[in-house]
């Protein structure tokens, strides 16, 4: 007992779990966006894949860092029109769509890789993202180093929550978002086009699901594999649901995971004796238990997964 | 002479084969209420559609004030100052009052909403037109009756001097339509021009002031309501003198179906208790009774979707106490269930598979595994031919057709097998009175032809009209059976109210 309260009371450990977190704040603001609009994303772990490539591989021909995350968005933009192309305008199956965007990102950017990119015995790397001390806040005891000594991309991931927030709940483009995943059929009564606002949110939630893929390759890590994001994506749709579709309970989702995560990679290390598969597994299990207990009162978006056609009758 | 603030001219639209509207034109004048009459698939809502730019019209003009609206654009609509309210109300029912009645009226690039002023202008419009509703309320929290009024107000928010309502009152109790109308009377003393979607004489009658009556996608009159008489209207409305048919005399034969102490229990508001009842050849036995006291439950289980918990079941002598659907279908039970969209018809499948659907072990329709789809069809062509059913093709996806259409359809699919037993589970319920008619004149045939019928209706004219005997169901009990000629309004609405059971407890 007393090693758990050690490690939870180390700031490193709260340090990792932001850091873990900040991918998943990304993806799971992105694939929120798409479904308060009525759009279910699976091409998220492709998008990610995708975003982590491009990102790194524009720092890696000489680009700037942040020249690099705009390049990763914009090419979860593009992935994000396709899916809305498909979906929104073709009114295809999402399911279908999102995990054929899955399977061609993924392989895509592995392509895109090797084609690229000479690799040695070793990845070839870049410099990625160092901590950016926050003047003042980073000397607080504890805080400091929990909280601001991170990247830079993390504080912008934190900053994106409270934007999301505020624009769903506080702006007219909002409640037409909102209105589009709830009723599309109202939207275009008050003589708002709901297909151009789905095409937007779709795009725009595939950007930041980018900017998640190249949060692990331009600061969690200095390279690219091409199954560095894991399974990270299906984890975001998750936590949307753990969220009741909400930015402020989808930032407490990717921390709790995030924090099921840190713990067993230090667990791992201070207890003997049990395979640490079961810690590797751990932060899923619990994930699905935190799912089953939050997500059954959730209240879905009621137009999630309905294609809007003009003029049906 | 009032001026003219909405002028349809030559409208034309078509859905593929099916022409809805025909060269369609009207005009409202400022202050007025129009009633737009005519039975379901008449074209009316397609109209209004193309009005407020839902579809774009094929050929023809809108104009407002003299300025003509570009077609298919509700925008343009909307900034002319047309307002609707549709029939099935397009609200999100998670979201607040406010944000379903603001949502389009502000800029989308606005970093914040003007929330405080919208909900207090909300309740402002809310006072002046006498529409209560609270702006915080959560919309799936409110009644069919506050959420039209939600419609409205979404409409006068965006400053509508021109109200469309689409069947308004469809979805209400006969108080709160009056009241309605009442508010609507209101609003054109204040300026507003309203058109209103209506099959029902009456309404039309007591709150229009002219009224244009469309038939089969034309407009066949026009006529001052002042000036006119429900029978006139009716007769434009159906094309020629609708009078529901009436039960002719004849001999009752031996019983078909009898059920002695019959009890049922599915939970609150769904049982039956010591049931019993009768059906002869050639018969109808009319069921009476406020809707959500058994009905649903006796309908179920002549259907074999709910098995008795005691009593007898017997049909022609035969315990159907176990019956299931596929035995109700080969025993020749004829079934019309009382939600035809959820029971009656798969409405993505075409007209032939709904026709054959549950006849598909019948050899005429299927060979080795393999329906045979050229007989189908032709059973469909040969349905829709001998009732009557309109805008319907055996490849139509039965979605398309309208109420009383698919109605008929699924009438005939079943008198067409010439049943020994037909349950009729409110077959005219949100039909218009053409297809009242129809349904009632089939059912009258099939009662001729020697079927014996189970007609459960809330619809007492309906019941008496049709049925030689009347039970009245109340809380899963049912009366004793009286003749139709005994049953006058006071003594069906006696049985109603479950005096029966006092006097049977004395």
């Amino acid at each position: 007992m007393n090693e758990t309260f050690d490690i939870l009371t180390n700031a490193s450990l709260w340090a990792a779990v932001l850091r873990i977190a900040t991918p998943l704040i990304f993806g799971v603001l992105g694939a929120l966006l798409c479904e308060r609009a009525g759009v279910l994303n699976l091409g998220i772990e492709g998008i990610m894949t995708m975003g982590a490539m491009a990102g790194w591989l524009a720092v890696y021909w000489g680009a700037g860092l942040w020249t690099g995350l705009l390049i990763a968005a914009l090419v979860g933009l593009i992935l994000g029109l396709l899916h809305a192309l498909l979906t929104v305008v073709l009114g295809l199956s999402q399911h279908v769509s999102g995990l054929g965007i899955t399977l061609f990102g993924s392989s895509l950017a592995y392509y895109l890789y090797r084609l690229w990119v000479q690799v040695g015995d070793l990845p070839p790397t870049i410099q990625p993202f160092q901590p950016l001390k926050i003047p003042g806040l980073s000397s607080l005891p504890f805080f400091g180093e929990a909280v601001f000594s991170q990247s830079a991309p993390t504080y912008l991931a934190l900053a994106l929550v409270g934007v999301t927030a505020w624009v769903l709940n506080r702006t007219p483009l909002g409640l037409a978002l909102r209105m589009c995943g709830e009723n599309p059929h109202a939207v275009e009564a008050q003589g708002l086009n709901p297909i151009a606002i789905r095409i937007g949110a779709v795009m725009v939630g595939s950007g930041l699901m980018a900017l998640g893929g190249a949060f692990l390759t331009m600061a969690a890590f200095n390279s690219f594999f091409p199954t560095m994001v894991q399974g990270r994506g299906w984890i975001c749709i998750a936590l949307v649901i753990f969220a009741s579709w909400r930015p402020g309970k989808a930032l407490l989702g990717a921390l709790l995971f995030a924090l099921f995560d840190a713990f067993q990679l230090r667990l791992q290390t201070s207890v003997s004796g049990v395979p640490y598969q079961l810690f590797l597994m751990a932060p899923y299990v619990l994930s699905i238990v935190a799912l089953i207990l939050v997500a059954r009162r959730a209240r879905v978006p009621e137009a999630l997964m309905q294609p809007y056609r003009r003029g049906e009758r | 002479m009032t001026e003219i603030i909405l002028e349809l001219t030559g409208i034309t639209k078509r859905f593929g084969p099916l022409v809805a509207n025909d060269d369609i034109s009207l005009h409202l004048k400022k202050g007025e209420i129009l009633a737009l009459l005519g039975e379901n698939g008449a074209g009316k809502t397609t109209l209004m559609n193309i009005l407020f730019g839902h579809y774009a019209s094929d050929s023809g003009e809108v104009r407002v004030n003299g300025h003509t609206l570009p077609s298919g654009q509700p925008r343009a609509a909307i900034a002319a100052g047309v307002g609707m309210v549709h029939q099935h109300f397009t609200l999100a029912a998670n979201l607040t009052v406010t944000d379903n009645i603001v949502i389009g009226s502000e800029s989308l690039w606005r970093m914040d909403s003007h929330r405080k002023a919208a909900t207090a202008r909300i309740r402002a419009l809310s006072q002046t037109f006498g529409l209560p509703v609270d702006p915080t309320a959560r919309i799936g929290d409110l009644s069919v009756g506050e959420r039209q009024r939600v419609e409205i107000l979404k409409a006068l928010y965006r400053d509508a001097s021109i109200l469309i309502l689409d069947e308004p009152t469809a979805v209400l109790a006969a108080p709160e339509a009056e009241q309605l109308f009442r508010i609507l009377r209101g609003m054109t003393a204040g300026g507003l021009s309203i058109i209103f979607i209506s099959h029902k004489l009456h309404e039309v009658m007591a709150a229009s002031d002219r009224v244009t009556v469309l038939r089969g996608g034309r407009v066949v009159a026009e006529r001052r309501t002042p000036q006119t008489s429900p029978a006139e209207l009716a007769e434009l409305m159906v094309g020629r003198s609708v009078t529901r048919p009436k039960r002719a005399v004849h001999a009752i034969g031996a019983p078909v179906l009898i059920a002695r102490g019959l009890s049922v229990a599915e939970g609150q508001g769904k049982t039956l208790t010591d049931v019993d009842f009768e059906v002869h050849q050639g018969e109808i036995l009319g069921i009476v009774g406020v809707s959500g006291n058994g009905q649903a439950t006796l309908g179920r289980v002549l259907s074999g979707l709910a098995r008795p918990a005691a009593g007898s079941l017997t049909l022609e002598g035969r315990d159907i106490s176990r019956l299931t659907p596929r035995q109700a279908i080969s025993l020749g039970m004829g079934r019309v269930p009382e939600d035809r969209n959820a029971e009656g018809a798969v409405g993505d499948l075409s007209v032939w598979e709904n026709a054959v659907l549950e006849r598909l072990r019948d050899p005429a329709f299927s060979s080795r595994g393999f329906v045979r789809r050229s007989a189908a069809r032709a059973h469909a062509a040969e349905l829709i031919r001998r009732f009557d059913i309109r805008g319907a093709a055996p490849d139509t996806r039965t979605r398309l057709l309208s109420g009383g259409n698919m109605q008929k359809l699924i009438l005939g699919r079943n008198l067409a097998a010439r049943p020994r037993f037909l349950l009729a589970n409110q077959p005219t319920r949100g039909l218009d009175e053409g297809a009242i008619a129809a349904v009632h004149a089939d059912l009258l045939a099939a009662r001729a032809a020697g079927a014996a019928i189970l007609l459960i209706s809330e619809d007492l004219d309906e019941a008496v009209g049709l049925s030689d005997r009347i039970q009245a169901i109340v809380k899963g009990r049912l009366s004793e059976p009286v003749t139709a000629d005994e049953a006058d309004a006071r003594t069906l609405g006696l049985m109603m109210a479950g005096v029966w059971e006092v006097r049977d407890a004395v």
